[in-house]
């Protein structure tokens, strides 16, 4: 056989990206099971919160304020859980095949692994997160489509601090080996009470109140139930969500470059797996 | 075909100005071992490559060059340091000191470039087990770059023989299938420099020298640099060109498969291998420029 036709710069890249992301989407095509499980949680947290809302909407004036309010904020934490899962599960399940080291044997680029994995998850996160947010419209006559702009901009900063922990969290494993792979599920869940998804930030002890502000999923929740509750888009809520949002996936995308180089200096792309 | 010992191999290292050209794909002739690569460049170099952790050198100051069209096998006990050795070379370990350049480019500070003409395979290294072969040599396709990708996959099932499994999971496959599809991907760029660990374990005789056959004519017709590591002593008899036999993270002996089992007095490769990996050689070791015992 001749040599074959190869492309190159920019090109290559993209196509590198496009032949990780196609490696997700095509695992995840051929098992019905896997799409499901996708969009179950998302679907069981919705309805649980759901009958919760309904009761309080009769017992509390601060949830009957603004209907779905309960709901809304489901529906995006588990855009922010899932935007994690996305990157950190589809890197896990290279390293649970023991498929890393081949990857990194091709000409693929760690940055652009990365630029799958956020790819992929955008994908994942799509798939588990709108059955969910369509579902609440029949069930309980909530429909977060209607934030419009706000919806889009508060699902854009959640995916994007999802994606930091996911890297995170996946250059963590590359260092440490599947010793560390539970962090994949808990880390984002030391954000949850931060987060303050169903409760006011003022609402938090003082000093806590000065961590809570440092994560953009904070000011995320603050500002959908501004929206819910006042219908105004509070711009320097969006602003500082962006700012940390920003500062986040930097330093996510050093540790995942950092954490990839300490595992080639130690030997233990190859080695990777159960 | 680079005979002798590695204080002759390091003086007479051919010079790699960038002036002068990697040669093109199917250029190399079919030199048969001891045959000098006149006025090639080495496809692979490496120049006293170290790798240590703490106090433990897995490898311990190797040099040696492969040049296109050869086949050299790595041959050694377990933890002589043939995957760390391997792992340098792919770029996937970093080394301690030395260095290790790949068609012209050096695997630490630019193994991308080198990586697109390289490729790698190994029983130990899995492929993703839910993708079907056909699948994944796609995806692998789109890895390297590769133009009319279907096509090249199309054209790579039928060289391996596996346009009946094309559409079955990796993870269903038999322990030879995987070796062969494992080999297949390792092809489908056709690579300038193929690296090999164990290339055909797990596979039936029939197979496992169809195999040969063809790693011979990608070797000597299609001018890619093989380095193999293998414990299959036949295979490594009628591949390599030169046999690099390696102890506690050094190279203590090399020269082609017949040559090694005369100048050892032994009846076959095993045989020397295993008076190596035993320090049953009874050769007086030779000193480097560096004082590595050669």
């Amino acid at each position: 056989m001749s040599a074959p036709a190869r492309l190159s710069g920019l090109e290559a890249s993209i196509t590198r990206i496009g032949a990780v992301v196609m490696r997700y989407i095509l695992v995840m095509k051929g098992s019905w099971p896997r799409l499901a499980e996708l969009a179950y949680w998302p679907t069981v947290q919705m309805i649980i919160w759901g009958f919760v809302s309904n009761f309080f909407e009769t017992h509390s004036s601060w949830v009957a304020s603004a209907a779905g309010i309960l709901i809304g904020a489901v529906l995006l934490w588990d855009t922010l859980f899932r935007a994690n899962l996305g990157v950190s599960v589809s890197f896990l399940e290279e390293v649970w095949s023991r498929h890393l080291a081949n990857l990194f044997i091709s000409p693929l680029r760690p940055y652009e692994l990365a630029a799958a994995l956020v790819t992929t998850s955008f994908v994942r996160t799509l798939v588990g997160v709108l059955p969910a947010m369509a579902l609440a419209i029949p069930l309980y006559h909530f429909s977060i489509f209607e934030m419009g702009f706000a919806l889009v901009a508060y699902f854009s900063l959640l995916l994007i601090m999802g994606w930091s922990i996911g890297l995170f969290v996946s250059g963590v494993v590359m260092r440490y080996g599947l010793s560390a792979e539970s962090l994949a599920w808990l880390l984002v869940f030391a954000f949850a009470p931060l987060s303050c998804i169903y409760y006011p930030i003022d609402s938090l002890p003082e000093w806590v109140q000065w961590i809570a502000v440092m994560t953009p999923s904070a000011h995320v929740f603050e500002g959908m139930r501004a929206v819910l509750q006042e219908g105004v888009f509070h711009w320097d809520l969006f602003l500082k969500a962006l700012a940390l949002d920003m500062v986040y996936i930097c330093f996510a995308g050093l540790a995942f470059m950092g954490f990839f180089a300490a595992a080639r200096d130690r030997g233990l792309l190859l080695q990777q797996g159960e | 075909m680079r005979p002798g010992s590695i204080c002759v191999q390091a003086m007479n290292k051919i010079e790699t100005s960038p002036e002068r050209p990697i040669p093109d794909r199917g250029s190399a002739d079919k030199r048969l071992p001891h045959e000098e690569p006149a006025g090639e460049r080495p496809a692979v170099q490496v120049d006293r490559l170290t790798k240590a952790y703490g106090p433990v050198r897995a490898v311990d100051g190797i040099s040696f060059d492969l040049y296109p069209g050869e086949t050299v096998a790595l041959l050694g006990g377990n933890g002589a340091g043939k995957t760390t050795t391997l792992s340098m070379i792919l770029g996937l370990l970093k080394p301690s000191s030395g260095s290790v350049t790949v068609l012209g480019h050096d695997m630490s500070s630019r193994p991308i470039a080198a990586l697109s003409r390289m490729n790698f395979a190994s029983p130990y290294v899995d492929l993703p087990q839910r993708l079907t072969i056909a699948e994944m040599l796609l995806i692998y396709t789109k890895l390297y770059g590769i133009r009319k990708g279907r096509r090249r996959v199309e054209e790579t099932l039928e060289r391996f023989d596996l346009v009946a499994l094309r559409d079955r999971p990796l993870g269903k496959l038999s322990a030879g299938q995987k070796t062969r599809a494992g080999l297949a991907k390792a092809h489908i760029n056709e690579p300038d420099v193929l690296v090999l660990d164990e290339p055909t374990a797990s596979l039936d005789p029939d197979t496992g020298d169809r195999i040969r056959g063809d790693l011979e004519t990608t070797a000597k017709v299609g001018g890619a640099a093989i380095l193999l590591a293998s414990h299959n002593m036949d295979e490594v008899m009628r591949l390599a060109d030169r046999v690099l036999m390696m102890r506690a993270g050094r190279i203590v002996d090399e020269g082609a498969p017949r040559e090694l089992v005369d100048r050892h007095g032994r009846r076959d490769l095993e045989e020397v291998f295993l008076a190596i990996a035993r320090d049953q050689t009874g050769h007086e070791h030779r000193e480097t420029p560096d004082g590595e015992k050669a």
